[in-house]
Parts: structure tokens; sequence; C-alpha cells
């Protein structure tokens, strides 16, 4: 800045300027700034060393020119004048620059080099003392005087001090500047790195970190105990890892670092790059990148899992389409695959017999396969237009190719649809109905067979059913018949017993005298009539009893008996008889007998029969009664012994039948109907019991009648 | 001095009817007979005989409806009944019974049987019925 000197300041003694000075010199130590402590120069010389115009130039360090720093009682265009390069050596201020001591110009030309005017002027360079190349800047006067010399020599020295000074300060603080500035630079490329990137020393220290390292390695007080103990881990994993790789390999390498989240816990992959930096200061460290593999790695497993499936999904469907093939053509029936056109696509081996014309086939054959092939195709056809049904069954004339037989099929069809329901393709069993056919045929023979002895059957059936009816009634016919005859029996003893009642009603009339006695031979011959009317009786008796007992109309009448009175009665009622045959009669009965319970009648009229026919056969001698007791059988025992005639061993038997006699001859010596012992076993049997004989020819018999102790009904 | 018994015999068989008739006769009975169940009954209700020997098997009216209607009647319902008959069968008995016979004697019966009987069914301790046998 130029302005006007005061006008008094060239009259001051110099002597009075050291108190100035000192002050001057205060200021420009407490200054830090080279332009103010420039124009405090400027004004102060002019105030206090008498210059009219001062001006003061620094030289730029870089371009080497002369620039105006400060000016006082010079104008603004006055200093911008002011362009001087250091190396115009002909220029009288580049010339003053390179000198040693302060110099004055006075002459015409080099004042005109001056910025304030023609006139003398004087030059110092700042500061004086130094080397020409240590110059920083020119300081200008003018007018020029002993006083303003001593004035501007000093001042040089002083304000060259503090600019050389100032320059120093100035270009250690830009380069400062410019080292922050390239250091933040390199932070922020490390940072906008997004794996974590690390700086450490030989011990493991983090040097420098970048933010995401930060995450990982570094904590701060106040964050959680998790947190930190996860930082701590990591921060031990890590120098591990370096001092392995340090050891194992000392070249940059990958490897992978197993880390963990601090903020969620979860395991962080890592993928460490880590490389040895040598540094002429610091001394050895590591460089390390950390790239994130936990995603890559977690996907790499998926794409390794997916392609495993996807390996096995192959190896499925590749193995479901062999067994396809293989259940297609182990089908013994031939299956085609047809497209919409009746083309086959498709067919399994049996098909193939069908359908395919092999190499060095007959012509019968060849037309054989055609005809097939047409029927099929018809076939096909109607399925393609058969509508919406998925399914289609028909019947197809086909012909063994190689057999050259007839093979009549069953077909079935299935359509195979597309998404959008046209039909691609059309899947055709065929199953031979030969079997089928003939089996119908054999299963109709079978039933017709069936039927026909169904039918032969039913018709024997109905002949049994007819000689069952027969044979039932003639059961009934003979039932009734036997029960006409019973009643017949019956009948006719009713109308025997009217006449002979009559007859033996007047015999008795006449023996009696009812009529008049009569002389003996007349009575004699009619007891003869009488004896032979009562005989004809007994046997009518012994017929109506048969007949009672045939038709079951004999009732038991059971009653309790002692069975020695019983005999009593029947020796009683023979004893005529045995006197009249002349025969003795005895009896033996056992001691302890119980009384039986049976029908008495019945009982006494077996007896009594055997002791008449004891008494008829037996011409002389004796005959015995004896009773007794089995209580091992609980029966009682009534026997009739004699010393007759006896019976031979094998009439023994005979003789228990109806109308029997050992001798049958017709010229038989003894008289009966036979019916006797006949009645006795029937009898004997109603009561429970059953009858014996024993006998030897000539030595007489023993009829033993046997009855349960206690009779039941 | 009482009069004989009175004897109703009641037989179609013509031979047995005055065979009876003549013994009974001979042994002192009064003696009316009757070929079968009607006269029977005419003869019971109009002579009231002491006792009725009654053959079954009678035409026009057997002996069974003839016994019924005699025990039926209050004229007739105290004359002791005697069947007389050659059916021996259990039921014709019992049939003779239950018609209101008070005796029954079979066929062939011999006259002295029969007055045996007879004296044996109008003696004062016997009206009641006596099953002979049979």
């Amino acid at each position: 800045m130029a302005r006007p000197a005061p006008s008094s300041a060239a009259q001051r003694p110099v002597e009075s300027s050291a108190l100035a000075r000192l002050a001057l010199a205060e200021q420009l130590i407490a200054s830090d700034d080279s332009t103010e402590c420039a124009q405090r120069a400027v004004d102060w010389l002019a105030q206090h060393a008498g210059a009219k115009a001062v001006v003061c130039a620094l030289l730029d360090p870089e371009t080497h020119e002369l620039r105006p720093l400060a000016g006082s009682g010079v104008t603004p265009a006055q200093l911008k004048r002011l362009t001087v390069h250091r190396d115009e050596e002909a220029h009288p201020i580049a010339f003053a620059l390179s000198r040693s001591a302060p110099i004055v110009f006075d002459n015409g030309k080099a004042r005109a080099a001056a910025p304030f005017g023609p006139g003398p002027f004087i030059a110092v360079p700042l500061p004086v003392d130094e080397r020409p190349e240590a110059r920083v800047g020119i300081l200008l006067a003018t007018p020029p005087s002993p006083a303003l010399d001593r004035a501007a020599r000093w001042l040089a020295d002083v304000l060259g001090q503090k600019l050389v000074h100032l320059r120093a300060a100035r270009r250690l603080m830009d380069s400062e500047h410019r080292l922050q500035r390239d250091r933040d630079f390199l932070l922020s490329v490390i940072n906008s790195v997004p794996d974590p990137v690390l700086l450490t020393d030989t011990e493991g220290r983090i040097i420098i970190s970048n933010t995401r390292a930060d995450a990982l390695f570094v904590t701060r007080e106040e964050q959680s105990e998790g947190r930190q103990r996860a930082v701590a881990l990591n921060n031990m994993l890590f120098s591990a890892a370096l001092s392995r790789q340090a050891i194992d390999e000392p070249e940059a390498a990958r490897r992978e670092l197993l880390l963990v989240n601090p903020t969620e816990g979860s395991d962080l992959l890592f993928e460490l790059l880590s490389a040895t930096v040598q540094h002429p200061r610091e001394g050895t460290g590591f460089v390390s990148v950390l790239r994130n593999v936990t995603d890559l790695r977690a996907a790499t497993e998926q794409i390794e899992e997916n392609y495993r499936k996807l390996k096995i999904a192959e190896a499925d469907v590749r193995a479901e389409r062999d067994r396809l093939d293989l259940i297609i053509d182990s089908v013994a029936d031939p299956i085609l695959v047809t497209d919409p056109s009746g083309k086959i696509l498709l067919m399994n081996t049996p098909g193939e017999r069908l359908f395919t014309v092999p190499e060095g086939s007959t012509d019968e054959l060849q037309r054989a396969v055609r005809t097939n092939d047409a029927h099929f195709t018809s076939f096909v056809s109607n399925v393609f237009l058969s509508g919406t049904s998925a399914r289609f069954r028909g019947e197809i004339g086909l012909t063994d190719p190689e057999a050259n037989r007839p093979l009549p099929v069953e077909a079935i069809s299935g359509k195979v649809m597309s998404e959008h329901g046209e039909v691609t393709a059309v899947v055709t069993i065929l199953h031979d109905r030969t079997e089928a056919l003939e089996k119908a045929r054999l299963y109709e023979q079978l039933e017709r067979a069936s039927k026909e002895l169904q039918e032969k059957v039913r018709e024997a059936t109905a002949e049994l059913v007819r000689r069952n009816e027969l044979l039932q009634r003639q059961a009934i016919e003979l039932e009734q018949a036997s029960q006409l005859k019973s009643q017949f029996l019956a009948n006719m003893s009713h109308e025997f017993r009217t006449p002979l009642n009559a007859i033996l009603g007047y015999t008795s009339m006449l023996l009696q005298g009812v009529n008049g006695e009569m002389t003996a031979p007349q009575k004699r011959n009619l007891a003869r009539v009488d004896s032979n009317a009562k005989h004809l009786l007994n046997i009518i008796n012994d017929l109506l009893d048969i007949s009672r007992i045939e038709a079951g109309k004999m009732p038991l009448h059971l009653e309790q008996f002692e069975v020695p009175t019983l005999v009593g009665e029947l020796l009683a009622e023979v004893e005529p008889l045995i006197q009249k045959a002349r025969l003795s009669a005895s009896t033996e009965l056992a001691f302890e007998l119980p009384p039986l319970s049976s029908d008495r009648q019945k009982v006494k009229q077996i007896v009594l029969n055997l002791l008449t026919n004891a008494i008829k056969f037996t011409p002389d001698g004796a005959i015995r009664v004896s009773a007794g007791y089995d209580p091992d059988r609980d029966e009682v025992t009534i026997s009739v012994s004699d010393t007759g005639i006896g019976i031979a061993e094998n009439d023994q038997q005979k003789i228990f039948e109806d109308f029997r006699q050992a001798d049958d001859s017709v010229t038989r010596q003894y008289g009966g109907a036979g019916l006797g012992l006949s009645i006795c076993r029937r009898l004997s049997n109603m009561l429970g019991g059953r009858i014996a004989v024993e006998s030897k020819v000539g030595a007489g018999s023993t009829f033993t009648l046997r009855v349960p102790r206690q009779g039941r009904r | 001095m009482s009069q004989q018994p009175l004897v109703l015999v009641v037989d179609d068989f013509q031979d047995n009817r005055e065979m009876y008739a003549e013994f009974l006769a001979y042994q002192g009975f009064r003696v009316i007979q009757a070929a079968n169940g009607v006269e029977a009954l005419d003869q019971a209700f109009k002579n009231r005989p002491d006792i009725i020997i009654m053959d079954l098997s009678l035409p026009v009216m057997d002996g069974w409806e003839a016994t019924r209607r005699l025990k039926a009647d209050e004229r007739t319902h105290g004359i002791p009944v005697v069947a007389l008959t050659g059916h021996v069968m259990q039921r014709h008995s019992k049939g003779a019974i239950e018609a209101g016979c008070d005796s029954f004697v079979a066929k062939p019966c011999l006259p002295d049987q029969l007055v045996a009987e007879i004296r044996k069914m109008l003696s004062p301790r016997s009206s009641s019925a006596v099953k002979a046998e049979g």
C-alpha cells in the first residue's frame, strides 16, 4: 500500500529512532503475516528514515519473479509495474538482488527501473547477509540518504530474517497440509474398500485399519462385554493366523480365517490376504485384506448341494426311465405310443413283433404286418376322434405275423394331453384275447355240460323223489295192511267167539242136564265137543294175543307181587293136567326172593304156557318150577324143567318163531297152533326180559324166564 | 213171597240170547229179551228189570249208547247193567264202564258164569260197579 510519507520524517535525528526500531522489531516478531510485516516495515521506513516512497517485493520461490508485497508513497498502479525475474541480470533490481550489500541507483537508466518514477533509489536485498540463492525479496526506497541507508540496511536484516522465517514456516505448513490431505485421501480410499484392511506390525498391533476392520478388531470401553470378548477373540485369531503365515509361507498368500461377528455373534468366514511390508523406518509389517466369504461359502455350499441334488435327481430320472423301459419291455402285451398323425413313436418288444418287419422276412409276413398296421391306425384314428373321454377300448382283429394265425386283441388306449388339453399322443396296450375267447368257449361248453348234468341230476332227483314217495306210500300201505290184518284178526276173534259162546253155552247146559239127563256115551261125546270147543277158544285167544302185541295194543299193568304166590296159583291151575298125565311136580324157590314189580298177568301167562308145554311134551317123569334172583342183573328168574322129549339144538331157536314147532311135518305128533312160545317170547320182551331154553333130545328141557325185578313201562 | 228178579237179556245173536234166557229161566229168573238197543230201551222203560245183560255190538243202537241213555234216565239209572261182549280189547271194557255199565263180562261166557255174575250184582252188598276180570 502506497501512501505519502510524512514530510517531517526526514528531519528526525537518527538516534531518536532507536525506540522506533525496537517497537518495529516487536511488531514484526508478533506478526505471522509477511504482507503485514512488509507493510509495517515500509511504513516505518517512510516515517523514521525520511523515505518518500518505499516498496517491498518478495521473490516467488517457484517462479523466481519479484512480486510487490507492500508499498508506501506509491500508487497501486506504480506498484503493479514492478515485475522482474531474478535471472534478468540486466535489470538493476535483479542485479541488486544478487548483491551482498545495499546498492544506490542514481543514473537515469537504472532509475527508470524503479516503480516510483525517475529519481535515485536505494535497493537492499532481503536479507542482506544471506547467499543470493537464499534471498527472499528486495526493499526499494527513495530518496537515498545515509540515514535511509542505515535504516534500510537494519530493516533489511530484520525484515529479511523475518520473511525467511515466515517463508520457511509457510513452506512447512504447506507440506504438512499436503501430507494430511494425502493421508486423508489414502484413508478414504482404504475405507472405501468393502473388505477389512489392516496394517499391523510384527507384534500384531494394528497400525492402520479401515472402518470394516475396526468393526472386527477395535472396541471401545463403553461397548458391551460380549463385543469386547468377541473383538479380543478376533484379535487373537488374526494374530495367530498372521504368525502362522509368517512362519509357514512368508510370501503373500490366501488362507481362510474364521472370525466372530462382534455385533451378532455369528461366525464370519474370511479369506485372508496378507503381504509383508518392509519399511525403512518403521521396520517389517503386514498388510492384510480380509475378504468376507461367509455368504460366498454358503452360496458355494448351496450350489454344491443343488448340484448334488441335481445329480441325484438326474440319476433318479435315468433309473426311472430305465425301469420304465424295463417294465414296458417286460410287459408281455404290446404297448404302443402314437402321435396324432398315427405314427408309432415308441413300442415295446412284443409290439415290434406285430408292427415291424424284420429283415429277410417273407412276403406273407410283410403283408400281415401291413394289415396289422392298417387295422391299428384305423383304431388309433378312432381314438383321436373319440371326443373327450380319456380312455378308449376296442377290439382289433390282428394277425400274429410269425405264427401266421389270427390274433384277436383287446385294445385299451389312453390319451396323453398337453397343458392346453390337446392330445399329444396316445398310449395303447393290446391284450391277446385268444385265450380269453378260448376260455369263454370252454366256459360255454362247461356251462352247457353243467346244465345237462344239472338236468340229469334234477331228473334223477325227481325220480328219487317219485320212488321215495312210492316207498312211503308202500310203507303206509304196508302199515295199513298190517293194521288191517290186526283189525281183521281182532274182528275174526270176535266173530269166532260169538258162535263158540253158543257152542260152549249149550254144551254146558246139556251136560248140566238142563234139558234132561243124558246117557253116559252121550255125556262122554258131549264132553269131547266141550273140550275141543275150549281148545279152539285157546287158539283164538293166542291169535288175538299175537295180533294185539303186533298192533301195540297190549298194555302193561305194572304191580308188585310175590313170586312164590304166583307159582302156587300156577301149579294149582295145572294140577288137573299133571294128574291126568301122571307126572310128579315140584317147586324150588330161592330163600331170599324179592317181590317182583312187573305185569303179573303176563308173567303168569308166560309161565302157564311153559308149564302146559312141559306137561304136553313129557310122556312121563317130573315137572319142576324154580324161582331165583340174580342180584348182579337185578333179575328174577323162573324156570320150568321137565324130563320130556327134549329139543334138538338146531331147533332151539326155531321154536320161538310164530306158528312153529320143532316138528314141522304134517304128520306131527303133537297138536297146537305153535303160537305159545312165540307169544311167550313177545311177552317177555314186553316186560324187558327174555326167555331161553336148555335142552337135549330125550333128556328133557329147561325153559327160563328172566324179568327185571323192577319193570318199566 | 218176593218175586224172582227180572233179567233183561240184550243180544242181537238169537242163539246166544235164547241160550242165556233159557238157562236163566232154568235157574229161576224171570227173563225178558231185546235184539237191539232201541228194543232194550223200550223193554227197560216198560218193565223196569232188576238187571240188564247188555251185548255191546248191536244193530240200530249199540250197547254203549243204550247204556248211556238208561243211565241218563231217572226211571232206569238205578238198574245195574252188565256188559257182555266178544270184543275183549281194553278199549271195549273201558268204553263200557265209561258208558255207565256196572260190570263187564267177556264172551265166551258160560251160562253158569253169567248166573254167578248176576247173583253177585244183585246181592245187597255189591249194588255198585264191580270190574270183572277180562
